[in-house]
């Protein structure tokens, strides 16, 4: 049979000619001048359109391809005047007038005007994907937006339902959901009345620094930059995000300098990469903390006593130096370090005998906990260290893992005994976890308010509901801040609830990477300020 | 003389043809039909909501509802099941409720990738396999046999995870010899999307058909590693199978009389005994392809390598269904497909096989 020596031949050939395109490899080993390049994992990623994105990875994209009335300054992290110049409010506090800057125009050519932004607002709330919340909540529906929000010359007149501070309101016209879409360009693709819900996964229609090229789910996005962009251009010509799963891949990438940048290091990556001349880490916070919930639907949970036993039987500190290094900070409040009002002390620490003696003063015998964990490397670390601790309070805790959709399902259907969960705002005011947190309306089974963490706990905040609720019509900052601060100080005194940590969030950078910021806790990552 | 009295007529080579294509269109039916049924009741029965997966914890119960009805979840399951069937047997699979991308196009982005890495680790694996078994085969106990043995049992017990990430850590970390995660770098990434015809959405063909050598030699250097390392998994099973088969071919009596009528040993061997031998190895070289073109989760997970199996695995943890059907069904057709094919390679290497 001639047919092995033939494959054998041709295996041969093959083997030379597959090492001999190996051995130039070396040649290629740095990222193009012009073109940031990111390793990051950007499996979150639902959509990238402005209406419906709210997932990390997408918001990132939205920040540089969007931009809103009022923006966020990604170096000082301040409030200043996005598309709008000016502002002003009427002295009952519902109608909100924004100038449009002149001279803006979208990707397509199209200039920014206020009708433009009003159907672009109109849009985010006809469409109702799940961030229309963070504009519904000031009043605007399907049925009333056309005439909430209008547009008369350069002047663009939003009218809410409540008289809200109007910071509330301006912290709210920040998110991604309020971003400026050019509703002409999109509605070209409307496909089945989606209002080109589809056509904005790969393309974009903004006024952003970059324009997206193309985005290939669980694969990466590439980004142009515009030039004439109103706050610069782009230093960067291209963005390439290449979605690299695998942690230690990322790094060995980075190493090797064949990307600029890595966002998701474990701790025992980032230790590694501490003495790499090549690499800088950067750090700071993002708005993710974690908690612990317990449902009030069981009997000990409303035990004042035996929660506050639980409090002083977790190692908040311990944690955060070793298993969970570099990836959070211990933070004991509602409102992650960087918002409006956020409170920064630490009243709680690992207690094991005043958790004994709280214990014994609750009247609990034996006390036990199942405590329900997503199946993540981290967060059964951090499960099985509170397992520990608590056991040596003399709480028996049981680990019930599974996988996070399932028990967000259950945590919703309020069918939890207890949850080690995070929960990420939606908006850079505190009234975002303020009101899920401290507002419960109505903490029957029958009102199904999921999208209160208090009631997925059957937890009645009693008079915190309506302190919460008046917080976010305060029209006086200084007030403002005080009453959250009050808010934060009996809800972690009182509540079913023990956060536990703020997430901490580490960019590992090739050292002449500059000028990359991540928005912190309240805004997306900007792009077009990065140098190289 | 009535026709009743004619003998039966032989049927006719076309009939013949014709009644076997319509046997295997009817069997590949029911098999996929299924593969379906099985694939898409079990999904049923996972706890795991798609809607809640892609609303996340935000969504209100309403939007939650509008969802429900809007991918037809809200049907009884049977109802749901015909639609699909019906839809799939019109070439549509749907659409990925992640990515509200059609399936067809997304597999079709995905399938490349993964046939370009499984097909060259199993040229890999058979070209050193195959020798290394026949090798260790004629000098059982030898040293040689030992370190095939050695090798071989090192490349079914080591996980591909910790062998994927040292033979990065080695040969692109340390040595700088291969080019690293991903089909391609960066920059030539960004030409491949915008300036290169993708004909078959394999790098490595589509770059060499456009003749931008400098992109073919990037993309060789990338997909070396992770193919050889499917490859040496492979050649593992591929050498003890060969092993086996060619000891037990060489105790046979026609290789003692083809011995002592003075045959040189190597003809012996690679003629005689190999040619018995072929048929049962392609079933295991088959197998074995078939099992890489599933995709290997790990190691495109590790190498950042957009394939199938990552595919379907991530389209599995967020329970979206049409993306997980659909995956099944072309690893289902890869499987028959390949399946086929060896049929009609045993009737090449065995003409005693009709």
């Amino acid at each position: 049979m001639s047919f092995l020596p033939f494959a054998r031949k041709v295996g041969a050939a093959s083997v030379a000619a597959l090492l001999l395109g190996a051995a130039p490899t070396a040649l290629f080993a740095a990222t193009p001048a012009d073109t940031l390049v990111i390793a990051d994992a950007i499996d979150d990623i639902v959509s990238l359109d402005p209406a419906e994105a709210y997932e990390f990875s997408g918001l990132d994209v939205v920040n540089n391809t969007y931009d809103g009335l009022v923006e966020i300054n990604p170096t000082t992290l301040e409030l200043e005047p996005g598309l709008a110049e000016s502002w002003s409010v009427s002295d009952d506090g519902l109608t909100f007038s924004f100038k449009m800057k002149s001279g803006i125009t979208f990707s397509s050519g199209n200039p920014v005007t206020a009708e433009a932004a009003a159907k672009a607002l109109q849009r985010a709330v006809k469409l109702n994907k799940t961030p229309a919340f963070i504009l519904t909540q000031f009043g605007w529906s399907v049925d009333n937006v056309d005439t909430m929000i209008t547009a008369d010359g350069d002047t663009l007149t939003l009218k809410l339902d409540k008289p809200y501070a109007p910071t509330f309101l301006y912290n709210c016209l920040t998110a991604g959901v309020a971003s400026i879409v050019d509703v002409d360009t999109v509605m070209q693709h409307e496909v089945d009345g989606d209002m080109g819900n589809v056509w904005l996964n790969t393309n974009s229609a903004g006024t952003g620094a970059y324009v997206l090229k193309s985005f290939k789910p669980n694969q990466g996005y590439v980004m142009d930059m515009r030039p004439g962009y109103w706050r610069g251009d782009a230093k960067m010509a291209h963005i390439f995000m290449m979605h690299v799963p695998e942690a230690a891949t990322q790094r060995l990438q980075l190493e090797k300098g064949d990307v600029d940048l890595a966002r998701t290091l474990t701790p025992v990556d980032l230790a590694g990469l501490a003495g790499n001349a090549d690499v800088n880490i950067q750090q700071d916070v993002g708005g993710q903390i974690y908690y612990l919930a317990f449902n009030q639907k069981v009997e000990q949970y409303k035990n004042t006593k035996f929660l506050d036993a639980m409090r002083w039987s977790v190692d908040y500190q311990g944690m955060a130096d070793t298993i969970m290094k570099g990836v959070v900070i211990p933070h004991q409040s509602f409102l992650p370090k960087g918002y409006l009002g956020a409170l920064d002390d630490l009243p709680y620490s690992l207690d094991i005998e005043k958790a004994k003696s709280l214990i014994a003063e609750s009247g609990i015998k034996d006390p036990h906990v199942t405590l329900s964990v997503r199946n993540a490397a981290d967060r059964m670390d951090v499960a099985q260290s509170i397992q520990n601790t608590f056991g040596q309070a003399g709480i028996t805790v049981d680990l019930e893992v599974g996988e996070g959709a399932e028990q967000l399902k259950q945590y919703r259907a309020r069918q939890h005994d207890a949850t080690l969960q995070t929960w990420g705002p939606d908006y850079p005011d505190p009234n975002t976890n303020s009101s899920t947190f401290a507002e419960n309306p109505d903490n029957s089974d029958e009102a199904k308010n999921t999208g209160y963490l208090a009631w997925r706990n059957a937890y009645d905040p009693g008079a915190l509901t309506a302190e919460s609720q008046a917080a976010v019509l305060e029209r006086d900052p200084a007030k403002r801040v005080e009453m959250y601060a009050d808010l934060q100080k009996k809800s972690r005194e009182t509540s079913p609830f023990i956060v536990i940590f703020q997430q901490a969030r580490n960019t590992a950078l090739r050292s002449n990477v500059k000028d990359f910021y991540t928005g912190g806790a309240v805004d997306a990552a900007a792009y077009w300020l990065v140098t190289k | 003389m009535t026709s009743a009295d004619l003998p039966d007529a032989p049927p006719s080579h076309l009939g013949r043809l014709l009644r076997q294509v319509g046997k295997t269109i009817f069997t590949l039916l029911i098999t996929f039909i299924g593969l379906l049924a099985v694939t898409f009741f079990i999904s049923r029965v996972v706890p795991t909501d798609p809607v809640l997966s892609i609303l996340g914890e935000r969504a209100t119960e309403a939007q939650i509802e509008a969802t429900r009805t809007k991918l037809g979840l809200d049907r009884p399951m049977f109802t749901q099941f015909g639609i699909y069937v019906w839809d799939a047997l019109h070439g549509d699979l749907g659409t990925s409720i992640r990515t509200k991308t059609p399936v067809l196009a997304e597999i079709a982005r995905y399938f490349p990738a993964t046939l370009e890495l499984a097909t060259l680790a199993t040229i890999l694996g058979t070209l050193v396999g195959v020798p290394a078994g026949v090798l260790a085969a004629t000098k059982p106990g030898s040293i040689m046999d030992q370190v095939v043995r050695l090798v071989g049992l090192m490349g079914y017990s080591m996980p591909v995870f910790w062998l994927g990430l040292m033979g990065l850590l080695i040969f692109y970390g340390k040595l700088g010899w291969v080019g690293g995660p991903g089909r391609l770098d960066a920059a030539f990434d960004m030409m491949m999307q915008f300036q290169v015809t993708q004909y078959t959405g394999m790098v490595l063909i589509d770059t060499a058909l456009s003749g931008n050598w400098d992109m073919f030699a990037n993309a060789v250097s990338h997909i070396i590693l992770p193919a050889s390392l499917l490859g040496y998994l492979s050649m593992a099973y591929i050498s003890r199978m060969t092993r086996s088969f060619m000891m037990n071919e060489l105790g046979q009596e026609y290789i003692t009389t083809a011995r002592v009528k003075g045959m040189p040993e190597r003809r012996v061997i690679w003629v005689h005994a190999m040619k018995n031998v072929m048929v049962p190895l392609i079933t295991v070289v088959a197998l074995s392809y078939s099992f890489l073109l599933e995709g290997a989760v790990l190691t495109e997970t590790i190498f950042a390598w957009p394939g199938l199996g990552r595919y379907i695995t991530d389209a599995l943890l967020v329970a979206d269904m049409p993306a997980v059907l659909g995956g099944t069904i072309v690893v289902g057709a890869v499987y028959i497909g390949i399946n086929m094919f060896s049929d009609l390679l045993y009737r090449l290497a065995d003409p005693r096989a009709k």
